[in-house]
Formats: C-alpha cells, structure tokens, sequence
C-alpha cells in the first residue's frame, strides 16, 4: 500500500474509532516510513540480491568471555 | 556507600545488612514522596531477608559480594508473590507466580530486596512521566524528568534507597535515566543477560541491566546475574588507558547535542585522549536511517503485544501511551520487514566500525534531563521532539546488540548531570566495564 493511500485510511479509522488525536501521531509514522522506504539499502524484486552481510551475522571474535578473560581486551591488537 | 565499600564490611561483620538496609528505607521514607522512584516497599521483607543475611555471614556461609546488599528491581521484573505492574493499572490484578531468572540469581546471591520502582509505563517512553503510579522526579532537579523509561532505578540509586538495582533497555531505558540521574547504567550485549520474567516491549530489542553508583558496582550486579559458568571469580580491574583506541562516531550521533553536552563529552574525550588513548573518527554509514528502523520495530512489537489488552481495558493505560500503543497497531507488514532487514545493517555496520579499536565514545543522552511536561528541547541545529532527542544516542546499540554502558562525565551550567557512552564488541561485555573503569578513573582524576 502506498503510504499516502494508508495515511488516509488508517486517518479515518483513528476518527471511526473516536481518537482523533491519533491523526498527528500516525503523520509522524508516515514520515518515519517513507524515510524506511526510500533507504538505499531496501531489496527490490529487479536488483541484485542483498549482500551476505545484510543478514544478521554471528559476530566475530572469540566465544563470550568467561572468569578467566580470553573475549577482546582494550588495547590489545586483534 | 557503594556496593564495593559495603561488601567487605559485611563480610567481616563490621556492618550488618539490618542496618544497611534500614538506612535504605529511611532514605526511601524520607524521599519518595517527593521523588516517587517506588511502585511499592517491602520493608518488612527486606527487613527480615537482612537479618537472614547477617545470621549467614556470621555463622560463615558468606555468599559473595551482593549478599546482604539492599537492592531494587524495576517493576517490570517478576519478584515472586509481589505484583509486576509494568506502571501500568492494565496489570492492576497481576501477582508473580515465580521469579525472573535475573530476580533468581539475585536471590541465589543474597541480595536484599527492598521494592518494586517506578518506571514509564510498561518501559514504552523515556521520561517516568506516564506512569500509572504517578511521574517521578530527577533527584538533582526535582522540576526535572529523572529519564526513563527506568527513572524510579536511576533515583533509587543516586539517592540511596538502595545500593543496587535492575533495569531494562530497549532503546536507552538503562542508560538515559542513568545519565539523567548521574548514575552509571549497563545495558549488556542482548541476549546475555535472561529476560524471562521481565515484561517485553520488543523482545528482539529488550535488555536487562544493571544501574550502579560506580562501573564497579554495575559490574558486581552483571557479573551476578549471568547465566551459571560465565561469573567471574575475580575483581574488575581497569584496561590501561595508554593505547586503548576509542572511534567517535563523526555526523549524526554527535549532531543534534545540548551545547553543554557536547561540550562536556569532548573534553573528557580530550582528557582520555591526554591520558594516553587514541580517538578516531569512524563512520556508520546508515546512521539517518536508525530512528526510522528502530520505530517500526518498537511499534510493530508493542502493538502486538497490547493488542488484546487495548481493546478490552483502554482506560487503564495513561492516556498518551496508550495512544501510541494505538498508532504502532497501524504498523504494514512489508514496513516492519523492512526495519527488520535495517537492524541487521546497522549491526553489521556498528562491527564495521569497531573494528581495530576498543569501543566507540559518544553522549549517553543528547540532552540534559529535560524538564517535566517539555515537548521539544532546544538542540543545535534548533528544537527538536524530547523523545526523539532522548532515543538518539542509544538506540542504535538496541539495534545492534553491542553492549554500552553510561557513565557521569560531568554537569551543565545548571548543574544536571551529564552521561558519556562507551560501546564495546559483542561478547565483550567485560572489555568494555574495563575500559569504562578506566575512562571514570581519569574523569575523577581530571576533578
């Protein structure tokens, strides 16, 4: 759906439903998705397939430290 | 007193928890109807948990360095047979049937709890203004919001109704109170600290943590509550200054500041950088696109998780909540998977940035805490929303997961307090309290 097109329904619903001051609210969200959609990085159907590093990665390093130490130390070089 | 002092009187028996802890409720008694930090005391537990304690210690069944210690726990955390009231009436009839696993461990180590605080209602804001219970108020500035969403924790600690205490982060709710408050407040790498029990907002971004008068104390409470087999047996000891490497995230985490807090985080920057630390700037390209992310997922989480409850009790939620709990229902579909695919980006892009130096350095708070009923703040660049100022600097850590940690680094003209932000490499939680002991060392050194 486009966001103007649930911007006017999800409007009139807030004022069906009685809470009309949840107009300014739900413009605000608007704008928060239309930044989410025009980010750069968004997958589309007609581009390459998104990067291997956009998928959420174990992250590197050593296992979580323990009592004795061994995760990364400030100022130790990795 | 802090936790590291109390300790090891109690241990020889030169002070008993009774008297601790009633030092405690004194402070309660004499604070919180002022300040309002607790949903509820349990003196009288507390009381009798306390001279538990003190007859183990004397007969040598000393547990470790938070037995006997008077702590509280937001109330968002199950504390078996006392309410979870999330600071909401929507729970009015709720008793916890168990503990919270984080609640356990406390037990198992011989805290002593004194009560329930306050919190924004169900953690879904950032000053304890909406609370069911009442707004609390910031203890340095009483006109003042104490942060939130776990405001009551923060003022407990900076006033000494308790030596300990837990809370909850899903987009700053350990560390903007803390810095608010000038209290140093953890928010662990997620998922490294059990929240069963704990009443989710958005369970992929919720935290739990500790807040502390000292990095030291919010490291005796971490170190607590981790899973069995990853507790230390040793104290924490500072990572040398000299040579620790520290990237400042240039644009915009540094970009819409108070002037006063951007002129206290750079001159500790500049004392780290005089005591021998490195500084540079590092980049997190999408940045601008976090508040967007972190919307979406918050909303589309919280509206899921209200859903029932909005349409059977509404009067029960404080009337502003409750209506942003009513937008996040408007959430599409495509939008939440969306900010789903973004917070994998962010994170991947915080590792980027962290790599070859130790943790990044930044305000916990872009604002000092604002004062009670503020809609906007005045920031450089012109005013802007309170809730979209408080988020700025700390939700990204909720979107990536790494651990960070804020710390008091100084005050405004005014006189409130301002908080700098640490954040470290996953599974570095304990690299990163290192380093946070030293970077509070030589702030206190610098006077």
């Amino acid at each position: 759906m486009m966001i103007a097109d649930w911007l006017a329904i999800a409007s009139a619903d807030a004022e069906r439903r009685g809470m009309p001051e949840l107009v300014p609210l739900l413009e605000g969200l608007a704008k928060a998705t239309e930044r989410l959609r025009a980010a750069d990085w968004n997958d589309a159907a007609d581009r390459d397939t998104a990067r291997a590093d956009m998928a959420e990665a174990p992250p590197k390093g050593a296992p979580h430290e323990t009592a004795e130490g061994g995760g990364p130390r400030p100022g130790r070089t990795k | 007193m802090t936790i590291a002092d109390a300790a090891p009187l109690l241990a020889s028996g030169k002070l008993k928890s009774e008297k601790l802890t009633q030092t405690c409720l004194e402070n309660i008694e004499a604070l919180n109807p002022k300040l309002n930090a607790f949903i509820a005391v349990t003196a009288d537990a507390a009381l009798a948990a306390a001279r538990q304690a003190d007859r183990e210690i004397a007969g040598g069944r000393y547990r470790g360095p938070l037995h006997g210690i008077p702590v509280a726990l937001k109330d968002l955390l199950d504390q078996k047979g006392l309410p979870t009231t999330a600071g909401s009436w929507v729970r009015k009839d709720h008793v916890a049937g168990t503990d919270a696993a984080v609640t356990a461990r406390l037990r198992e180590a011989g805290a002593v709890f004194v009560g329930k605080t306050n919190l924004h209602e169900f953690a879904f804001g950032t000053t304890t203004e909406e609370s069911g219970f009442g707004l609390a108020r910031n203890p340095v500035d009483p006109n003042c919001s104490p942060g939130g969403s776990s405001g009551g924790s923060a003022i407990a600690i900076a006033t000494g109704m308790s030596l300990g205490t837990i809370g909850t982060d899903t987009g700053g709710s350990i560390r903007i109170p803390a810095a608010a408050c000038g209290v140093v407040g953890l928010k662990p790498e997620w998922g490294e600290i059990s929240a069963d029990g704990v009443v989710p907002l958005s369970r992929q971004l919720d935290h739990v943590g500790p807040l502390a008068l000292t990095v030291t104390d919010a490291w005796l409470q971490y170190n607590a509550i981790l899973p069995d087999g990853r507790r230390s047996a040793h104290p924490l000891e500072s990572a040398p200054l000299r040579g620790l490497r520290l990237g400042m995230p240039t644009g915009y985490l540094y970009d819409r500041l108070d002037a006063d807090v951007e002129r206290a985080t750079l001159a500790t920057i500049e004392t780290l950088r005089r005591a021998g630390a490195t500084v540079s700037p590092v980049a997190i390209p999408h940045d601008t696109d976090m508040a967007a992310i972190y919307v979406h997922l918050v909303f589309g989480d919280a509206g899921e998780y209200h859903a029932r409850t909005l349409q059977s009790q509404p009067d029960d939620y404080t009337p502003n909540v409750r209506l942003r709990l009513e937008m996040a229902r408007y959430v599409m579909a495509e939008d939440y998977i969306r900010a789903l695919r973004g917070k994998a980006l962010i994170a991947s892009e915080i590792d980027r940035a962290l790599d070859g130096i130790d943790a990044l350095v930044l305000p916990a708070l872009a604002i000092p805490a604002p004062p009670i009923g503020a809609a906007t703040m005045p920031v450089k660049g012109g005013p802007e929303a309170v809730r979209t100022l408080m988020l700025r600097c700390t939700q990204p850590f909720n979107l990536s997961g790494h651990p960070a940690i804020s710390l008091p680094c100084g005050s405004t003209a005014a006189g409130l307090p301002i908080g700098l932000q640490l954040a470290g490499h996953k599974r570095g939680t304990p690299a990163l309290l290192r380093a946070a002991l030293s970077v509070e060392r030589a702030i206190a050194d610098a006077g």
